[in-house]
């Protein structure tokens, strides 16, 4: 039916976040704490994140600019950015910061360059997903929650 | 299936096996934090992350728990200075100006009795007990979960502390 379609749409589209590993059980924490009161919650969180994380990616592509690398200051951005990532369950962002971090404790700078362009296209592309997604959650209208992954 | 009348954070809920077994499972869902109770009704979240802040601050709202939040330690002994209280303190380790080590220290030298779990992502065994021989009741490692918090209103009890605030 045409009302369903959306729902299914969104319904979809959400579990292919999980599929692909862009989103983890995290995600689905976030989802269980949105209630009437606040039914927006999980959008104003990923909102935040997008919002305050884009400070901390200035500061860290600042840094890598500097000759030489101060890696500890590096890592210390890197151990914020990974805390507020895995918060909103951003699985791929995560697993970048990761990466990053061992390359930082290695002294790798061409690593931790190499690596946060990585991390800044993975950044995007949920960016890019959950826009879509909470755009649609719109249109679609209020329902019961989607089916939770097996 | 449902859980009913789930007192984890009381006495009684201490005894209670559907209780326990609410507390092994990895995810409690919308339904089931319906049923928690618990006798914390204050708590302060203490964390430089304002993603870290919402989400624990809505995972304290959902169970009925009324919230304040500060950004470092110091804010956290400061606004103990002022006289105020609270049943439970999430305290982050990591905070610029003061972090969780110091604060906690301070505020139990301060004669502050609250419960004060420690949640942080730094999961090395010897920043842990650092952490918890700061002084601390508890320790969970992030991101907080409504399970885990579950967890530390249910050890508020077996420890049997009380509520400082009415």
């Amino acid at each position: 039916m045409d009302r369903n379609h959306p729902h299914r749409q969104l319904a979809l589209m959400r579990q292919s976040f999980f599929d692909q590993g862009y989103l983890d059980e995290q995600f689905i924490q976030l989802e269980e704490l949105q209630d009437d009161a606040n039914p927006n919650f999980v959008e104003e969180v990923v909102t935040s994140y997008y919002r305050d994380s884009a400070r901390l990616i200035l500061n860290i592509e600042q840094a890598l600019e500097k000759k030489p690398l101060d890696f500890n200051k590096l890592d210390g951005y890197m151990h914020q950015f990974k805390g507020s990532s895995s918060s909103i369950g951003a699985e791929k962002v995560k697993a970048e910061c990761t990466q990053f971090r061992e390359y930082c404790r290695a002294g790798n700078g061409e690593g931790c360059i190499r690596t946060f362009q990585q991390l800044k296209k993975e950044y995007t592309t949920l960016k890019k997903k959950l826009e879509a997604y909470f755009q649609l959650a719109r249109q679609a209208g209020p329902s019961e929650t989607a089916c939770r992954p097996k | 299936m449902g859980f009913k009348n789930i007192n984890i954070g009381t006495k009684e809920g201490v005894s209670n096996v559907v209780g326990t077994a609410l507390l092994s499972s990895p995810r409690i869902n919308r339904e089931q934090m319906k049923n928690i109770q618990t006798n914390i009704s204050t708590a302060l979240v203490v964390d430089d992350d304002i993603i870290n802040r919402k989400i624990h601050r809505k995972l304290l709202d959902n169970l009925g728990i009324e919230s304040e939040t500060v950004t470092n330690g110091k804010e956290a002994v400061d606004v103990h200075c002022t006289g105020k209280n609270f049943d439970l303190i999430l305290m982050d380790l990591e905070m610029p100006i003061m972090n969780g080590i110091e604060a906690t220290k301070k505020l139990r030298e301060m004669g502050i009795h609250s419960m004060i779990a420690g949640v942080s992502t730094r999961s090395l065994e010897e920043e842990k007990q650092e952490f918890m021989d700061a002084g601390l009741n508890d320790f969970k490692e992030k991101p907080l979960t409504v399970a885990k918090l579950a967890s530390i209103l249910h050890k508020f009890c077996e420890d049997d502390l009380e509520p400082v605030t009415d």
